[in-house]
């Protein structure tokens, strides 16, 4: 989405009505301290911190003695030095805040990061998600953005090739492919003109998921990483979803997946579970708590940290269901979030 | 994370008193002037030990709904409201969706335990559908919804206690509620009910007041002093109403800061986990991932 696509504050008199009237600019900015004092007797608010110097540099800074914290309607600075972006407004020549969160600065352009919000889309994105819909020649599948991913019936690997016409038949029995509910990973392809994305699955890592576990979590913990399939020792394997959901499952060995000429339709879109022994099963209940526990505490999840994690309720002998107890949730999050030096 | 301003520091204790004085006369459901309860004693003070501009005491509960894409809980005194966002997300129902922007649904759910006369209102109810239109008109013109088009964004408000100030305690809660979803607004809403006794505008009034009094309902944007909604469903003097207007404006403020702390406070708290995580998992690139 462009820059100039953001539209400011919708502020019309459309819903004027007997009751409800609106009236612009009744009475002055009152000055906060001097107000708070007059009715409650309230100290004044400290560190607003909206004055107009801005001290941070690069895209992704979460450091919490750097980062700078904003609110709606919080001014950030001028308007006439900087760019708004994303998460911010402008009114009367300066820059706003519209959501709270992270100020982060790109050279002149400012933007705040919510940490709490719906995943934005980008292209290449792997995402996990499930089907809510089957339409003609598509899918509409929620993938916890601000509006259901499409998923053509051209951006999907059918049965007998990759290289395949796709065919009457085939719009005819796309149930058979994809129903309601099903959960696939896929990879964000494009986006249309209104911002919703177009997926696609056309690579024998992506595909419907089965044999696990979905959990999910606010999508900001989920960081860009070298790969997002990874596989725990314990015969668990992980994808970590951009948009927040993660897939936790049984492993399955790469040269299975592909069967015998390099794509095995049954096996792709199949709907059955294979059998998952009581081990594995305990193996993913442990990392879906752990991640549980790793959101509810706001940790980024990556795999080392999920590996680091597994390793260290196995060693301290932990059962899975005290995992979500308090107090051994805050001694697993306090042993990951170790200064690295401490380790090693 | 209970936030506990001193907005009036023995108002509740005396509520309480008070409140088990004359139980009795309330249940008996006579009218508010046989309860020999003065508005504004001679000394100044309200039925509830309050002065003519004090607030209650307020608290915000910022998560109390882990499903929700944001939730709020506001304890305004005795009174207590849930509000939980969900969205923007795909509109559930077709017809309703705009091509321009997200479509803002409200849904108002009042408990039969929240006020004494224990009447159930369904959906249908026209106080629980106005009390929806009000709060979806309060924040149309300050959530950015030209950003979401063909979105829908959910708002579902639970009423678990009813001690006047409803609407404003349910407009406040979602204030905060769409913050902690990432909605984009222009700024706070705050909202503030006022009244007058005999020509003594008050503040935050109670189920007793309200009942009694002349009162207005209003919402405003700290930031730019904008107001959003003022309601009135009684008859007020044209003289007494700019006054309250003002008072309710500065109150806002006051609940702005109590808002801002709130929001603050959790913003921080998330910040915190997610910057010690990544200092732990700065470095660590192992064997483990398995292709590519």
């Amino acid at each position: 989405m462009s820059l100039l696509g953001l539209s400011g504050p919708k502020l019309t008199l459309k819903h004027l009505s007997t009751i409800l009237l609106m009236i612009i600019s009744f009475f002055p900015p009152p000055s906060l301290s001097s107000v708070s004092r007059g009715v409650t007797g309230h100290p004044p608010d400290m560190d607003e911190g909206n004055d107009d110097n801005i001290y941070m540099d690069g895209d992704d800074d979460f450091g919490a003695e750097t980062a700078k914290i904003t609110s709606p309607g919080e001014s950030i600075t001028s308007a006439r030095a900087f760019m708004r972006g994303h998460g911010t407004y402008v009114d009367s020549d300066e820059v706003i805040a519209s959501v709270a969160g992270v100020i982060e600065r790109v050279n002149k352009l400012i933007t705040v990061r919510a940490l709490r919000t719906r995943y934005s889309p980008e292209v290449g994105d792997l995402v996990i998600g499930r089907i809510t819909e089957v339409q003609p020649r598509r899918w509409k599948v929620d993938a916890n953005a601000r509006q259901d991913a499409v998923l053509m019936l051209s951006s999907v690997n059918l049965p007998g090739g990759v290289q395949r016409r796709k065919l009457e038949s085939d719009e005819l029995q796309m149930r058979n492919f994809f129903q309601e509910g099903d959960l696939l990973v896929a990879e964000v392809q494009a986006f249309f003109a209104d911002g919703a994305m177009s997926l696609h699955t056309r690579s024998l890592k992506y595909g419907k998921l089965r044999n696990g576990q979905l959990v999910s979590v606010p999508p900001i913990l989920i960081r860009r990483l070298k790969s997002h399939f990874c596989s725990l020792p314990s015969g668990v394997d992980l994808i970590l979803g951009l948009n927040g959901y993660i897939w936790i499952s049984k492993h399955v060995r790469n040269n299975e997946k592909e069967g015998h000429e390099g794509f095995d339709a049954e096996a792709v879109y199949s709907n059955q579970n294979d059998d998952i022994d009581d081990a594995t099963r305990t193996a993913i209940a442990r990392v879906s708590n752990i991640i549980r526990v790793l959101a509810s505490r706001s940790v980024p999840i990556t795999d080392s940290i999920a590996l680091e994690a597994y390793e260290w309720t196995v060693e301290q002998d932990v059962d899975v269901k005290d995992l979500l107890l308090e107090d051994v949730a805050d001694a697993l999050v306090a042993a990951v979030t170790k200064e690295p030096s401490e380790q090693w | 994370m209970r936030h506990t301003p001193s907005i009036c520091g023995f108002a509740f204790a005396e509520w309480l008193v008070i409140s088990l004085l004359y139980t009795d006369s309330v249940l008996t459901d006579e009218p508010a002037q046989s309860l020999r309860i003065e508005i504004l004693n001679e000394g100044g003070f309200r039925s509830d030990g309050r002065r003519q501009y004090e607030l209650r005491e307020i608290a915000f509960d910022s998560s109390p709904q882990a499903g929700a894409d944001g939730s709020a809980r506001i304890s305004h005194g005795l009174t207590e409201v849930l509000v939980s966002v969900f969205g923007p997300r795909e509109a559930r129902v077709r017809a309703q969706t705009l091509h321009d922007r997200a479509a803002i649904h409200v849904e108002v759910n009042i408990a039969p335990f929240s006020t004494g006369d224990r009447r159930r209102r369904g959906r249908g109810d026209k106080r629980v559908q106005e009390l929806a239109a009000m709060i979806k008109a309060t924040f149309e013109p300050v959530v950015q919804t030209g950003l979401y088009p063909r979105s829908q964004i959910d708002i579902f408000v639970h009423v678990l206690q009813q001690d006047g100030g409803v609407l404003p305690a349910a407009i406040n809660a979602t204030t905060v509620a769409l913050i902690n979803a990432g909605v984009p607004l222009a700024d706070y809403v705050c909202a503030i009910t006022g009244g007058v006794h005999a020509a003594a505008p008050m503040l935050d009034l109670t189920a007793l007041e309200e009942s009694d009094l002349p009162h207005v309902t209003v919402a405003s944007m700290p930031r730019s002093g904008r107001l959003t909604l003022v309601s009135m469903e009684t008859r007020l003097h044209v003289d007494r109403f700019e006054e309250i207007l003002r008072l309710a404006g500065e109150a806002g403020t006051v609940i702005h800061t109590e808002m801002h702390a709130v929001v603050r406070q959790r913003t921080k708290g998330l910040l915190d986990g997610i910057s010690t995580g990544l200092r732990a998992s700065k470095p660590a690139e192992d064997a483990m991932v398995e292709d590519e």
